[in-house]
């Protein structure tokens, strides 16, 4: 079939029914991108189950994030409708109530995630307020009718999915020809509770979940974008009503809660009672995520330095985005899967030391093939060099070794990392950056003691009071003792060692601090010339005074601090075969993700020889006739003239122009138009 | 009748010439050129000193010129192939004029110099010329007018800044390092240029070169002195003329520019395609990424192609080749009348087989949503060519085709082609999309995209304009035939009608500008005073033609 037409621009192709029965599975498509058949089912089956982790891992995290302030807008809406639902009928409730509660949620720019948030919030007020929520969107209310009729649909369409079945029918019925005004609103709220209260005891259960007379809540997911009218309309006419059926609005706002005040005049702004809530910064919510995917040995595949960079980046420059960090990772996953063969032995030790048993002679070649497998055969002796490199036993039996070591590098790494961090990102001016994923991409990147900001940050914990180094290395020793390395039992003994030092320092220098000071002494003397010798002496002494306990201590804690760095902080690609665990192609991930469409067209237009690779453009340039560049040149110049050059779809167009008004002999095809 | 006779001289006559004509002829050109503002000149011949010293006239030196120069892109592209970004903002797209302009300049002297090897077959220009020649001396009165039209656009037909740059190397070729312009005396020798040379470009006589080309030689040695003075109005001067850099050559000006929609057909079949197999083997690296984009689109992902060239032809094998054997949807977004609800409907009613109407496209949306997340087991692949067309690229659409294409079961994969394509969407929509990026520059030429369109240089319905316009003339009384002139207020078009008879009253003259009317030869639009003003909706070559033939058969 073609899908060609004059009259039709949509094609829907159907397969006969006997072909769909072969419809091939994912896992059919990733064996068939393959170059490597190797293993390639196992490889996805691990990549799928990673995926999975990584994804509930995340979730579970966003959702910790987010409990606190969800606890906290429950208890709000708990608040705001106290007295409605104790059904008093004083007058002085009557007045005050005008005011329409509100909670003002303050997201961030990170518009894209806010979508989750609210959907979430959704869930949680659903199970635990009220089932009558309307989630609400500028650019469905145009005007406040609107935003009346999406309302009160949204409102009926929660009421069912309350309600039984039976009563479906009735409620689709009245959804299409309710006159959408506050009056039918509050009409449908009476009916609806009453109905909840008047239900059968088997459905008591549903509704013994939310409260009596549950509050109608209403959000706005983004606040900004509605037209001020709109807005002030609403709240106006809703607190017309608020005596009669309990509303909250929840306004979410990407900005600051300043802009309520901009977009509502006071005397609307005046009819709202906005409380304020705070959620937690996208920059703290990243840091959390890294902290709890990417350091930790928990998932065996990681992320090179230059991959992490641009993830980051695309998160700093571009969204601020957790959830699009989150998928970059996961695309991560798939590309590591993918494209290489030797990603089968990343997964969990044990089952990779299994999976290392099994290997086929191609793989131990692959293994062979990697760069840092054969620097570590380099450096063996020779009859070792041969078996690795002829037998498969002693190769595989070497790999075991390898991942293990691995292994081991990761449970020191991320531990050590963490206590680094606790000195660096307490020194002024932050020289190794204040956030840990700046420390970590430094030490990945290389020999972090190598740096300079590394020398300069030593430098300055050798400055640091005694408190600080107290509470630093008391938390260091939290980190090491809470972590699962096998060899931290004895930097802990050492950090503890210094701990209590510090201890003994306090006592002595209560001590100190009785004897007597020179400048006691000064006191005594009165001639001019023996205090100008005993200044002088002072001054010597000085300068070459030996160090007090304190700094030696001091010095011993960074020089120690430093051995750990050196000891543990290799970057990972110092590290044999860490081809399999580390995801490096960086470019891959630019392209797909932050790709250059504009760049592409420009290099395509004015160099495609860097598509088309065979022939080289100075060659290319000497075959030709000096006339033909010259007419070429011109053709070029009447390209760059028209404006519509712009327009990829048109390109062709002006070409065949250039060619049929004076090219016609010469011109062979279009690209030498193009290039010119 | 001698329309078609020129046309067909200048089609077929392929006629090499001399490069002493050719010359000939560019100075000819320059001469005119001189006319141009006078700012310009000065920026020009300006910047010519500049560039003449960098100039050699040996064939190594331009070479390797070249070669820096592309060698210079090449690294951008190299860089941009493999990281995506080394090519900043400000060098995509600037065109690099004055860059491309001082080459043209090199060139052009490099011809100039270099006689004895080139040979320059410009079949648009020259053999126009002499194919026009004969013919002058027994054209009537009415040709006259023609001619002079087509001479203008014959002279124009040289670049612009071509004919300005190579007004000064052939005069002053040697004397060229010393010369640097001040501002008054070039003033004056323009001046005097200007006279001779609109004088001259009346006669077209071969002296004009050697009239033109002695005022420059005469100021040559006298500049150098209040060099500095005007350094500093110069370099103002020079940047305020940003008129420079744009070229007045348009379509329009272009002498035989518009085909028939048959012609330029086949002279794009003649044309055989450049650099076929490396386009293949392109292809080819593309069509090895199907199954990747299969398990991408599967993992949760959508799939958008980008890059110059058609990417119809790439899809379609994807389509063959991996979607035979489940439910698709293709839509042509270049299809001039396509919509949303046109997607929308062609899902409800061909794919989950819905009979009945939607309120709107959100209502039925919603209603795919629904079914699609009930039924696990509906899987559908919609391939969008050209995400980014005229009738998709609005916020609505793309709103709605983003929340489509985030349905898990829904898998998209676009093209886009426009070079700001990606400004449709904002955040929220780039999230609901979730794209996978992947770069195909097929090169392939957009012709299934661009068969809808009207190509530019297609002679637009103007063959139809033209025999409506003279059959409807025909048909018309010999007093309404007149009428046809121009657009102009409809008053002063009556006062004019009746000044030459042809009509008595308001009435009669609206009566017969109804015919033209209901032909579409004759548009009536109220200006801002509100008086009526009658336009005629023809393009002028057409309207000339017109007023040709019509004198023929007069």
């Amino acid at each position: 079939m073609s899908t060609r037409s004059l009259s039709k621009g949509c094609f829907v192709f159907k397969p006969s029914p006997k072909r769909r029965k072969v419809s091939r599975t994912t896992a059919d498509y990733f064996r068939e991108g393959n170059s490597d058949l190797e293993d390639s089912e196992l490889r996805f089956a691990t990549c799928q189950s990673l995926q999975k982790q990584v994804k509930s891992e995340t979730e579970q995290i966003e959702e910790e994030l987010n409990e606190q302030l969800f606890d906290n807008l429950v208890s709000f809406l708990r608040r705001s409708h106290s007295a409605f639902q104790e059904k008093t009928t004083e007058w002085t409730w009557r007045t005050k109530s005008r005011e329409i509660p509100t909670a003002a949620l303050v997201l961030g720019v990170n518009v894209t995630d806010h979508d989750f948030t609210f959907r979430s919030l959704s869930e949680v007020l659903q199970n635990n307020v009220t089932p009558y929520i309307a989630l609400l969107e500028a650019k469905d209310c145009p005007g406040i009718k609107n935003l009346m009729q999406k309302l009160l649909g949204q409102l009926m369409n929660c009421c069912i999915d309350v309600g039984s079945s039976e009563e479906e029918d009735y409620e689709q019925v009245s959804h299409t020809r309710v006159r959408c005004s506050m009056t039918s609103l509050i009409n449908w709220y009476e009916s609806a509770t009453k109905r909840t209260d008047s239900e059968t005891p088997g459905k008591k259960r549903t509704s013994s979940r939310h409260w009596q007379s549950p509050p109608v809540v209403v959000i706005f997911k983004d606040m900004e974008s509605f037209t001020t009218k709109v807005l002030q309309d609403f709240v106006v006419i809703s607190s017309q009503h608020i005596g009669e059926f309990p509303l909250v609005l929840i306004f979410g706002i990407a900005t600051s809660p300043m802009i309520i005040h901009s977009l509502l005049p006071h005397s609307v702004s005046s009819l709202l009672c906005i409380e304020l809530f705070q959620s937690l910064s996208c920059k703290d919510h990243l840091s959390t995520i890294i902290d709890k995917v990417l350091l930790t040995t928990q998932f065996p595949l990681k992320l090179s330095e230059k991959v992490l960079q641009v993830l980051i980046n695309i998160f700093l420059y571009h969204d601020f985005s957790v959830q699009n960090f989150i998928k970059g990772f996961q695309l991560c996953i798939v590309e590591h899967f993918h494209s290489n063969p030797l990603s089968i032995l990343c997964c969990q030790l044990e089952e990779a030391k299994r999976r290392v048993n099994s290997l086929s002679h191609n793989q131990c070649e692959n293994v062979r093939r990697l760069p840092s497998f054969r620097r570590y055969v380099e450096s063996q002796v020779s009859e070792k060099q041969i078996a690795l490199l002829t037998a498969d036993s002693s190769l595989k039996e070497a790999v075991r070794k390898l991942l293990e070591d691995l292994n081991v590098y990761h449970e020191n790494y991320f531990p050590i990392l963490r206590c680094l961090h606790v000195f660096t990102s307490s020194l002024p001016k932050y020289p190794l950056g204040k956030q840990i994923r700046e420390l970590h991409c430094a030490c990945l990147e290389n020999r972090v003691w190598e740096t300079e900001e590394y020398e300069s940050s030593l430098q300055l914990a050798r400055m640091l009071n005694k408190s600080d180094l107290v509470t630093m290395l008391q938390k260091c020793v939290e980190i090491l003792v809470s972590s699962p390395g096998r060899e931290f039992d004895e930097i802990v003994e050492r950090l503890k060692e210094f701990l209590t030092q510090f201890q003994k320092l306090e006592e002595t220098y209560q001590e100190r601090d009785e004897s007597v000071s020179p400048q006691k002494e000064l006191q005594k003397k009165t001639n001019l010339y023996n205090l100008q010798k005993t200044l002088l002496e002072l001054k010597e002494s000085r300068r070459s005074k030996k160090l007090t306990k304190f700094e030696m201590l001091r010095f011993e804690v960074v020089d120690y601090i430093d051995s750990l760095v050196r000891r543990y902080l290799v970057p990972a690609d110092h590290k044999t075969l860490h081809e399999i665990v580390y995801f490096n192609t960086a470019s891959v991930l630019r392209e797909h993700l932050n790709a250059a469409p504009r760049i592409a067209l420009h290099t395509a237009l004015n160099n495609p020889y860097s598509y088309l690779k065979e022939s080289s453009p100075v060659i290319y340039f000497a075959k030709c006739e000096p006339e033909v560049r010259f007419i070429l040149r011109r053709s070029t110049h009447k390209i760059k003239c028209h404006s519509v050059f712009i327009d990829p779809l048109k390109i062709q167009q002006v070409v065949t122009w250039s060619i049929s008004s004076s090219l016609l002999r010469i011109v062979s095809g279009q690209e030498n138009v193009i290039f010119g | 009748m001698s329309l078609a006779e020129c046309r067909s001289a200048g089609a077929l006559e392929v006629k090499f010439v001399p490069d002493e004509d050719v010359l000939r002829h560019i100075a000819d050109d320059a001469g005119v050129k001189v006319q141009k503002g006078k700012s310009q000149l000065i920026v020009n011949t300006k910047r010519f000193v500049k560039k003449l010293e960098a100039i050699s006239d040996d064939e190594a030196q331009e070479i390797l010129e070249e070669k820096n120069y592309v060698a210079v892109l090449g690294l951008c592209g190299e860089e941009s192939m493999t990281n995506g970004s080394s090519v900043g903002g400000g060098e995509v797209y600037t065109f690099q004029t004055p860059k491309r302009s001082n080459k043209m300049a090199e060139l052009a002297s490099e011809l100039a110099q270099t006689p004895g090897q080139s040979v320059v077959p410009d079949p648009s220009e020259c053999p126009e010329k002499t194919a026009r020649t004969p013919q002058s001396s027994k054209r009537s009165s009415s040709n006259q007018v023609q001619q002079k039209t087509k001479k203008n656009e014959f002279v124009s037909t040289t670049p612009y800044r071509l004919r300005r740059r190579l007004a000064a190397p052939d005069a002053q070729l040697e004397s060229e390092s010393e010369y640097s312009a001040s501002c008054s005396e070039e003033e004056e020798v323009e001046e005097a240029q200007k006279e001779v040379s609109t004088v001259l470009s009346h006669q077209k006589t071969p002296a004009k070169t050697k009239a033109v080309s002695t005022p420059p030689s005469r100021k040559t040695l006298t500049k150098k002195k209040d060099n500095m003075n005007n350094l500093v109005e110069e370099y103002f001067e020079a940047h305020s003329s940003s008129k420079v850099l744009t070229s007045d050559r348009t379509l329009q000006k272009l002498r035989r520019k518009r085909l028939n929609q048959q012609t330029l057909h086949d002279l794009l079949q003649k044309s055989p395609l450049a650099y076929a197999a490396e386009i293949k083997e392109l292809n080819q690296q593309y069509e090895s990424l199907f199954s990747k984009w299969m398990l991408q689109l599967h993992l949760g992902f959508n799939i958008v192609l980008y890059g110059l060239g058609s990417k119809h032809d790439l899809l379609e094998k994807f389509r063959t080749s991996m979607l035979q054997d489940s439910v698709h949807l293709v839509v042509n977004g270049y299809f001039p009348s396509i919509t949303v609800k046109s997607v929308l409907n062609s899902i409800t009613e061909e794919v989950l087989d819905h009979i009945g109407t939607f309120r709107s496209p959100l209502d039925q949306l919603e209603f795919i949503m629904k079914r699609f997340k009930e039924d696990s087991s509906l899987e559908l692949y919609v391939l969008i060519h050209n995400l980014d067309s005229q009738m998709l690229r609005g916020e609505r659409s793309q709103q709605i085709l983003a929340q489509l294409s985030s349905l898990p079961s829904i898998y998209l994969i676009a093209s886009i082609d426009h070079i700001n394509a990606p400004l449709m969407w904002d955040q929220a929509k780039q999230s609901l999309y979730n794209w996978l990026w992947y770069e195909t520059t097929t090169f392939s030429p957009y012709v299934e995209e661009t068969s809808y369109e009207n190509s530019l240089l297609v002679q637009q319905s103007g063959s139809l304009a033209l025999s409506s316009l003279t059959h409807v003339l025909h048909s018309l009384t010999p007093n309404a035939r007149n009428q046809s002139s121009l657009g102009l207020s409809f008053q002063d078009f009556y006062q004019q009608c009746r000044e030459a008879f042809l009509v008595n009253s308001d009435l009669t003259l609206r009566a017969q500008l109804t015919e033209f009317r209901d032909h579409k030869l004759i548009r009536t639009k109220r200006g801002a005073d509100g008086v009526e003003y009658l336009l005629i909706p023809v393009d002028d070559s057409t309207l000339t033609d017109f007023l040709e033939k019509e004198d023929e058969d007069v």
